[in-house]
């Protein structure tokens, strides 16, 4: 029995361990500024996780295994605990546990803290059951002001979001249903909902950040590759959640440039 | 605090007539065993329910017997339900209020629990929960589908989905009530351990179990009265119309009546009760594991008081991490940081916790009875699920895992499965006590086998799809790209689910098989030394037959040099000196 389950543990361990450490299933190609430190994080939370991992696990396995109960066992022996190796192993524990965190603070403070670059590219996301639109402000700048009463998620775009066509500001606004954004660029985002929360999930940018109904919640992120990379909805929101899903074009600055502007005359 | 003699009988004689000893007892082990097979009830139906969502998410369209085809609505209106029932009616009821309402008394030497007619309330307050949660099912519109965590709005409002209309209102009411319930047994806990602990048991002398119930019942307490106002708020929000939750929102076009309201507020309430929750459900499975480790190495427990210090100091600590669950909700980004700080340092006990039980196993004698086995299981999968916590509780690596199925292989295996297999462990070691038989030790290794390995295939595949950005409630993977690359995994993940669930018939008929047909138990068949192994078996009424016991012992002294056999009961005379 003490074999057999030393086998178990260590297998499982052994197999689990496989798998991410030949990253069978890994995270996805990182396509922007803070997707390098984040996986070095990552790795580095992985290394040392790993080897407690390990470490514990192989060592259940093979105490159970040594110090089963047979015919010419060692007596036990009796002892209530060591108050040193007590205090050794939770210092060690508060010093790796503490030390990691403060570690990964940095990139999260680098990306929340700072307000976004001046150059920054601005766009609104509103999500709603179940779609993305995507908000361009045009060449003054500003968002036009939005009305609930205008919001008219049949008909799309300006009119899903409830813009009011009117004013100034309104103008050049463009609102639509695919994101595009220009390489090596930071995007000033505006993330809003109308209705429940979602959250606005990009795996390659390795960013996430939930839209709240009553909140405009301001955030920045630099894509560095040129590509399509896949949106999702990452909180719950309703029947058509796994559907509630968009493509990302990240593309140069001048075909960027071209995009919106055909996006303008469109409008007109 | 000085431990009082415990009062010579329960206060209570000993029932007549079916209805006052079976169905409204206020005998503590009774209302044990009806919060044991509530329990019991409720995790076959979670389980199913999880069944039915691993089909859907592999064979969308197969149309089931009994349930008819599953939509999406209804994909979520399960999830909602087998998380509920989960983690209210199994991993609040069983662990707690099952074994503890049973064997706290025993362990500590009292005659009952200190308000037995509270106890048969809280019990009876319990099982209308369960009953108002599964009447869910059948209201037009069907159960909800927002989630175990009901986030605001999308649970405040009637028109955000199927489900969310009368199901929805029934869903909440439900918890509300468990909450009351949850109160009523938390003081009766506090009160019986503060109060009617035998002559000797002093509180350094209790069995961690006892410590376990203990930190437990005081999170309980704390908690369930923060989620019960949280509740009532949301009803409110629902039925009147007020906007605690719910901001100026429009639903598909609909401008709703509500402004100013903060869907955050529900998040912070919520999981101001939802992280005391995980440790609600797993303390007392740890309590369990370090009596079994102990019982059977034929060793003492390693470092006692320093178990009992990580238990208190996880529960001090349990009551300021909420905010970790919060890092992507657009909560400030600099209380993530305290949230995160704080998330580590709770590692550190748990931590100590391992290494412990490890050194309990050490030059011990390890004894390989159903039991053990589970009670290493529950250490194996502590330390696989805990190790995925300092990855989640940093906020730049929360962000790709957020909402993955990372999260979700992390809290199965910690809270679901590690506290499942502490359950486990309760039922198998205290099943001769309750019954009087013992359970098939062969069939016991089976099911223990079968389950360990399958759980590790169901939950550990889940954190390499949370790596590649599988996120998790949603019904299908077939409309975004990179997400369909992973259902070979999925795949796997639903047949090792077929099989593990399959293997729990194993020891449903071994419990009941037993229960009439096992062999006939000793007093003490483990050789274990707390209280309840010095009592007849079954205890009789009033637990000791009369007689109050005087404790002598610490409760976990095997092997001590110079006894005459290798186990020193608590209330063995002091002939040997034990520590």
């Amino acid at each position: 029995m003490g074999l057999a389950l030393l086998a178990i543990i260590w297998v499982i361990t052994l197999v689990s361990t496989y798998f991410f450490a030949a990253k069978t299933w890994w995270l996805p190609h990182g396509a922007s500024a803070s997707a390098p430190w984040i996986d070095g994080q990552f790795a580095l939370t992985y290394a040392l996780m790993g080897v407690v991992f390990l470490a514990a696990q192989l060592s259940l396995g093979y105490l159970v295994w040594k110090y089963r109960d047979r015919p010419g066992a060692k007596p036990v022996e009796y002892s209530h605990g060591n108050t040193r190796l007590e205090i050794i192993w939770t210092a060690l524990t508060a010093v790796l546990f503490i030390g990691l965190n403060l570690m990964g603070g940095r990139v999260w403070a680098a990306e929340r803290f700072a307000p976004a670059q001046p150059n920054a590219v601005p766009v609104e996301v509103t999500a709603m059951q179940f779609a993305w639109y995507f908000r361009y402000p045009g060449a003054d700048g500003k968002y036009g002001p939005t009305s609930p009463k205008l919001v008219d998620p049949s008909s799309g775009n300006e009119a899903a979001i409830g813009l009011e066509p009117s004013d100034p500001a309104s103008k050049d606004d463009v609102v639509t249903g695919t994101m595009y954004l220009p390489v090596n660029r930071q995007v000033d985002l505006t993330l809003k909902a109308e209705d429940v929360i979602h959250s606005f999930f990009v795996p390659s940018f390795r960013f996430k950040q939930d839209a709240v109904p009553g909140l405009a919640i301001k955030m920045h992120f630099t894509p560095t590759e040129i590509g399509e990379y896949e949106l999702a909805c990452a909180e719950l929101c309703g029947l058509g959640h796994y559907k509630m899903h968009g493509v990302v074009h990240v593309v140069s600055q001048e075909d960027f440039d071209k995009w919106l502007a055909a996006r303008e005359a469109e409008k007109q | 605090m000085v431990a009082q003699e415990a009062h010579g009988s329960s206060g209570h004689g000993a029932p007549q007539g079916f209805i006052r000893k079976y169905v409204f007892s206020l005998d503590h082990k009774v209302i044990g065993l009806q919060y044991y097979f509530l329990a019991l009830t409720a995790v076959f139906v979670g389980m199913f329910l999880s069944l039915l969502m691993r089909i859907h998410l592999i064979w969308p369209t197969a149309v089931l017997p009994l349930v008819g085809d599953i939509k999406p609505e209804t994909y979520l209106s399960l999830l909602t339900m087998h998380g509920t029932i989960m983690v209210f009616f199994v991993l609040t009821t069983a662990p707690q209020s099952g074994f503890g309402n049973y064997f706290l008394p025993i362990q500590i030497g009292a005659p009952d629990m200190a308000f037995p007619v509270l106890n048969m309330l809280s019990f009876w307050t319990t099982f209308v929960a369960f009953i108002v949660i599964i009447a869910a099912f059948f209201v037009t519109g069907g159960a909800p589908l927002h989630g175990w965590t009901g986030y605001a709005p999308l649970s405040a409002l009637k028109n955000s989905g199927p489900g969310e209309q009368l199901g929805a209102d029934l869903w909440i009411t439900s918890i509300a009530i468990f909450c009351l319930a949850s109160l009523m047994g938390a003081l009766n806990f506090i009160t019986t351990i503060l109060d009617l602990r035998a002559k000797g048991m002093t509180l350094m002398r209790m069995p961690l179990t006892c410590w376990a119930w203990f930190v437990t019942a005081i999170l309980g307490l704390l908690a369930f009265g923060v989620l019960l106002s949280a509740g009532i708020l949301l009803l409110l929000d629902r039925n009147l119309g007020t906007s605690f939750y719910i901001p100026l929102v429009v639903v598909n076009g609909q401008v709703m009546g509500h402004k100013g309201g903060s869907p955050l507020l529900w998040q912070h309430l919520f999981w101001f009760f939802g992280h005391p929750e995980v440790y609600i459900a797993i303390l007392p499975g740890m309590g369990v594991a370090s009596q079994l480790l102990s019982t059977f190495s034929r060793k003492p427990i390693f470092g006692y008081k320093a178990m009992v210090y990580a238990i208190m100091s996880i529960g001090i600590l349990g009551f300021v991490v909420w905010g970790h669950h919060m890092f992507m909700s657009g909560m400030s980004p600099y209380s993530a940081f305290a949230f995160s700080i704080m998330t580590m340092c709770i590692g550190v006990p748990s931590a100590i916790k391992t290494f412990n039980w490890l050194g309990t196993i050490y030059k011990g004698r390890v004894r390989f009875q159903t039991p053990m086995l589970y009670a290493i299981g529950f250490v194996s999968l502590f330390v696989s699920g805990g190790l995925s916590g300092p990855f989640l509780a940093q906020p730049v690596l929360d962000i790709p895992l957020h909402d993955t199925y990372f999260v979700v292989g992390h809290f199965h295996l910690i809270m679901g499965v590690a506290a499942i297999f502490g359950m486990f462990a309760g039922t198998y070691y205290w099943f001769p006590k309750m019954f009087g038989r013992m359970m098939n030790e062969t069939w016991g290794r089976v099911h223990f086998f079968i389950t360990l390995a399958g759980t590790y295939a169901i939950f550990m595949p889940m954190h390499y799809l949370g790596m590649a950005g599988q996120t998790r409630r949603y019904s299908q993977f077939t409309e975004v790209a990179y997400q369909t690359k992973l259902i070979p995994l999925q795949t796997f993940i639903t047949f090792a689910a077929i099989i593990t669930i399959s293997a729990q018939v194993i020891f449903v008929i071994n419990l009941f098989w037993s229960m009439f047909k096992g062999p006939k138990a000793s007093d003490n068949p483990w050789e274990a030394t707390t209280l309840e192994w010095t009592t007849a078996t079954p205890p009789p009424h009033d637990n000791f037959g009369g007689v109050t016991p005087v404790v002598n012992h610490g409760p976990y002294e095997y092997s001590v040099p110079g006894a005459p056999k290798d186990y020193v009961m608590q209330t063995d005379p002091v002939t040997v000196t034990t520590h």
